[in-house]
């Protein structure tokens, strides 16, 4: 960005949420052509931020000048009218619609002759499908405008938020936390394409909490923490352990200190494994492997080669195809969760808003959706709502839950703080093996060390943890052994101490001929 | 993030919801009465008498209190089947069969089982046991339909209105079958009267509220106590708001659509059970017409809260009971009855109007279309 000439400009701007001041008197402006990036805690007010931009929110004070022309504040009408898009932290797509269908969706072309004649739309499937197969070309992102939403891996349905932006011709472009479900090689694409962008003059706001894509992509680095911008940098000027630093207030430790594992009993077994992914394919092909107390197995792989599969089938939330497992002794395979759960089960979901939370429920609640029946919580079955609530308060307070309350519900949460609560309910639970996937997704750098920490405390009590990451980072420090999975099949198992990024990174790209597995 | 010092107590919480549960169905009533009150003015009758004369034929009267108990009894029940059945996340449409059935089964256990057994049976006995056939009645229909739902899939909808036709339609046949009335002077498809020892005592000489109505309140006591208070109801509300999350912690996502449709189906029985024995102490083809019906709008207009329920009860037993009075008074047809009570509930449901015209910012979480991630 040769002229800085400000595209977006943002003075003053104030948001009150019940409880919770989320912006106060926040300033941010954005350059055409650059790619601005937003750092901040777990609820310091960047989703809120960019609502705010994108008309969803209405703001309690403020303005927003696009180009220099005053924006309207309440509605995304203006913000599109204006030219700008966003892409949320969770999709606005109907998956039973093809792209085309999605993409026109709000955006049907009027055929009006004069403004003030009756609104006549019409639905024009080709001139749009063309429209965007165009610019799916032209800006390197293809999509298939026939393709149904539903049936897209994740990259590619944010693609097609992308497209649905530029659709409406989209000068400025918001992504929030787009990275989050990206596989590295999704995400890699995904830069290319913003920096395609940039260079055809859209300017892009960028939400992650990853600092090394930080410092890679970004122009600019605007950080916020408890509402308010606390600093501007650039990438040069910066190391993630400043930005970090920026962020949390406070220093925060970027690796992972533990002694080495001791591990005793078998606690997980598995064996001979098969399992079908949700299009009846066989997704986890013949997976055997173990998990002793007092150890951390890291399953390392480029995401959709079975995890997923593999973690719901041991939670009792998949059918078992063949092959069985046992959980301390016990034979599990087929049973429901509830009996793997009662054995000393604790999963940290993948999906945390389909199956972690119950988006409508209290904090307070859903820190014992798993639990509520136990005597802990209930006597008989009258629910104890005080022994309820107090167990929130004393988790919120651990966990550091960013909630103005524990009786909010949880959707109100930010999207870091809805992961705080599972991982708080089921780190919390007295148990043998804890299944953890993708346990710090979304999280802010403090939270995540935190959280690490609590994995390895909980291994050095005798837990048994299976983590499932696409974190290569994540698994390199937690993991005391690494098991690689491959299209559906463990590939290699390392002890972490014999592992290298660069083998690993061999290995889940499917060069395992070579491979040696001392299990 | 940070936190007003002025963060509230969940008592106050409590209230707040409670008011911005309240506030959209108060507006839509409000609405529609204003809107009522034009049309009638239009039909050329005086909105005011109208208006008055509903008033006065609900309320004015101890008499008009007791039949406004009359009407909302039934009401209540049927509600309350309605509103559980969304609490957990089914649309139970077959309250109308299901109470018809209870009706039928409560009436023949009233007017046969002391022939059966060739003896007189003691009230204490009678009278409960045949309630609790009548709810078993309706609850066993529903469960039909619960365990459709949980074993094949097949939707709660389609279902209950199938299960409404053979309902209805069996019902008709007993009527004018083998449980017909046999006194030879009858021609009504109706049953014969059941035993007194079937029948509930009154609660006041002369006028015909009955215990029936006390129960309803208890039992929508208890059903918001069974589902905020307890384990089932904590299951219940799971799975009707999230049951991949419901499934995910454990919860037996189908035995609990089977125990919720029971559950509902019961609560419709016993306002088919109560008609008969506290009202009119018979089954007749058309005594329950259109209750199972309202009271999908009554759950509707009560937000599904067992408290909102009550009062969208009492409301729509007003306006059914006051429409004579106020026919009398205006010479205007019932039928504007039907309209007000549309109204009310276009506004209910297209709540978007009602935000507009009053510009209440809608609070509401947005509709999530894809779950994608995050938050
Ligand atoms: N709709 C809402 N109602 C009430 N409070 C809200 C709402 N949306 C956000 N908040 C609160 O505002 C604060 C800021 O939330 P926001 O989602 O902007 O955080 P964030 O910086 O995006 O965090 P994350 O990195 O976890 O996504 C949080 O404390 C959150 O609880
Ligand atoms: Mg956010």
């Amino acid at each position: 960005m040769a002229n800085k000439e400000i595209v977006l400009e943002a003075k003053g701007i104030t948001k009150k949420f019940p409880g919770v001041l989320a912006n106060d008197e926040v300033d941010f402006d954005l350059y055409r052509g650059e790619i601005h990036a937003l750092l901040g805690e777990n609820g310091a007010g960047k989703s809120t931020l960019m609502n705010v931009l994108y008309g969803l929110y209405k703001p309690d004070s403020g303005e927003v000048k696009v180009e220099g022309n005053l924006m309207q504040l309440d509605s995304p009408r203006d913000a599109i009218h204006h030219g700008v898009g966003m892409v949320h932290q969770h999709f606005m797509l109907i998956p039973v619609f093809t792209v085309t269908e999605n993409i026109m969706l709000g955006a049907e072309t009027d055929h009006r002759a004069k403004p003030n004649e009756m609104p006549l739309v019409k639905l024009d499937r080709k001139e749009v499908a063309q429209k965007v197969a165009a610019l799916s070309h032209q800006y390197g992102l293809d999509v298939d405008p026939e393709a149904t939403v539903g049936n897209l891996p994740v990259g590619l349905q944010q693609r097609v938020e992308i497209v649905k932006a530029l659709y409406r011709n989209a000068k400025i472009l918001i992504l929030d936390e787009p990275t989050a479900v990206l596989t590295p090689q999704e995400a890699e694409d995904l830069f290319r394409i913003m920096h395609e962008l940039t260079d055809k003059g859209v300017s892009i706001i960028f939400i992650t909490h990853k600092l090394k894509e930080v410092l890679k992509v970004a122009d600019r680095i605007t950080v916020m923490r408890a509402g308010r911008v606390v600093g501007t940098a650039t990438p040069k000027e910066s190391t993630e352990q400043s930005l970090a630093e920026m962020m949390v207030g406070r220093e925060v430790i970027l690796t992972v200190q533990k002694k080495p594992a001791q591990p005793t009993d078998v606690v997980l077994e598995v064996n001979d494994l098969r399992v079908k992914d949700v299009r009846g394919l066989e997704s986890v092909r013949g997976v055997s492997f173990e998990v002793r107390a007092g150890e951390v197995l890291g399953i390392a792989g480029v995401q959709g080669n079975g995890q997923t599969e593999l973690a719901e089938a041991l939670t009792g939330l998949r059918h078992i195809e063949s092959g069985h497992f046992t959980l301390s002794g016990r034979d599990l395979t087929g049973r429901p969760p509830r009996p793997i759960t009662e054995t000393g089960l604790a999963h940290i979901p993948e999906d945390r808003q389909r199956h972690g939370l119950v988006l409508s429920y209290s904090v307070a609640d859903n820190m014992v959706l798993c639990d509520y029946y136990q005597p802990r919580f209930s006597r008989g079955i009258v629910i104890q709502q005080n022994q309820v609530d107090a167990n929130a308060q004393k988790l919120i307070k651990e966990y550091d839950v960013r909630t103005p309350s524990a009786f909010v519900s949880a959707g109100k949460l930010s999207g870091g703080n809805q992961q705080k609560v599972i991982v708080a309910r089921e780190l919390s639970r007295p148990v043998k093996l804890v299944i953890a996937s993708q346990p710090t997704r979304g999280l802010d750098v403090g939270s995540i060390e935190y959280i690490h920490k609590q994995i390895i405390a909980m291994r050095d009590r005798g837990v048994a943890v299976l983590l499932i990451s696409a974190e290569l980072d994540e698994i390199m420090s937690l993991s005391d052994r690494i098991a690689v999975m491959y299209r559906g099949e463990i590939v290699a198992t390392v002890d972490r101490k014999d592992a290298t990024r660069e083998q690993l990174g061999l290995w889940m790209a499917g060069a395992h001929e070579t491979a040696s597995s001392p299990a | 993030m940070q936190v007003d010092t002025t963060s509230k107590s969940p008592s106050q919480g409590i209230l707040r919801s409670a008011l911005d549960a309240i506030l959209i169905p108060f507006l839509a009533i409000l609405t529609a009465v204003i809107l009522g009150g034009i049309i009638i003015a239009v039909v050329r009758g005086n909105p005011f008498l109208a208006y008055y004369g509903l008033i006065q034929g609900s309320f004015g009267s101890a008499k008009a209190l007791s039949e406004t108990a009359v009407w909302a009894t039934p009401y209540i029940f049927a509600g309350l089947a309605v509103a559980l059945a969304f609490k957990g996340g089914l649309f139970n449409i077959g309250a109308e069969g299901q109470l018809a059935l209870g009706a039928v089964f409560s009436a023949l256990i009233g007017y046969a089982l002391p022939e059966w057994l060739g003896r007189d049976i003691p009230l204490i006995i009678h009278l409960p046991l045949t309630i609790i056939i009548g709810m078993a009645a309706g609850a066993f229909w529903a469960a039909i339909v619960g365990f459709l739902k949980a074993y094949t899939g097949g939707h709660e909808v389609i279902n209950t209105i199938m299960m409404n036709y053979i309902a209805l339609n069996t019902i008709s046949y007993l009527l004018n079958g083998p449980m017909k009335d046999r006194d030879p002077n009858n021609v009504i498809a109706r049953t014969p009267l059941i035993a007194d020892s079937a029948r509930m005592p009154a609660i006041f000489e002369g006028f015909r509220i009955h215990w029936g109505f006390v129960l309803a309140l208890l039992i929508a006591l208890l059903v918001w106590w069974i589902l905020n208070k307890t384990t089932l109801g904590f299951e219940i509300r799971t799975v009707g708001s999230n049951p991949d999350a419901a499934k995910y912690a454990g919860i037996n996502v189908k035995r609990t659509i089977i125990i919720t449709m029971t559950l509902s189906g019961m609560l419709a029985g016993m306002a088919g059970a109560l008609e008969v024995t506290g009202l009119n102490f018979r089954h007749e083809l058309g005594f329950s017409i259109g209750y199972g019906f309202d009271a999908i709008a009554i759950a509707l207009l009560g937000k599904s809260h067992p408290l909102g329920v009550v009062l969208a009860s009492i409301l729509f037993a007003a306006m059914r009971n006051g429409a004579t009075r106020m026919q009398f008074l205006t010479q205007l047809p019932v039928d504007l009855i039907s309209v007000l009570q549309a109204l009310i509930l276009l506004f209910v449901a297209a709540d978007a109007i009602i935000r507009y015209i009053y510009r209440i910012k809608s609070k509401g979480e947005r509709v999530v279309l894809t779950r994608g991630w995050g938050g």
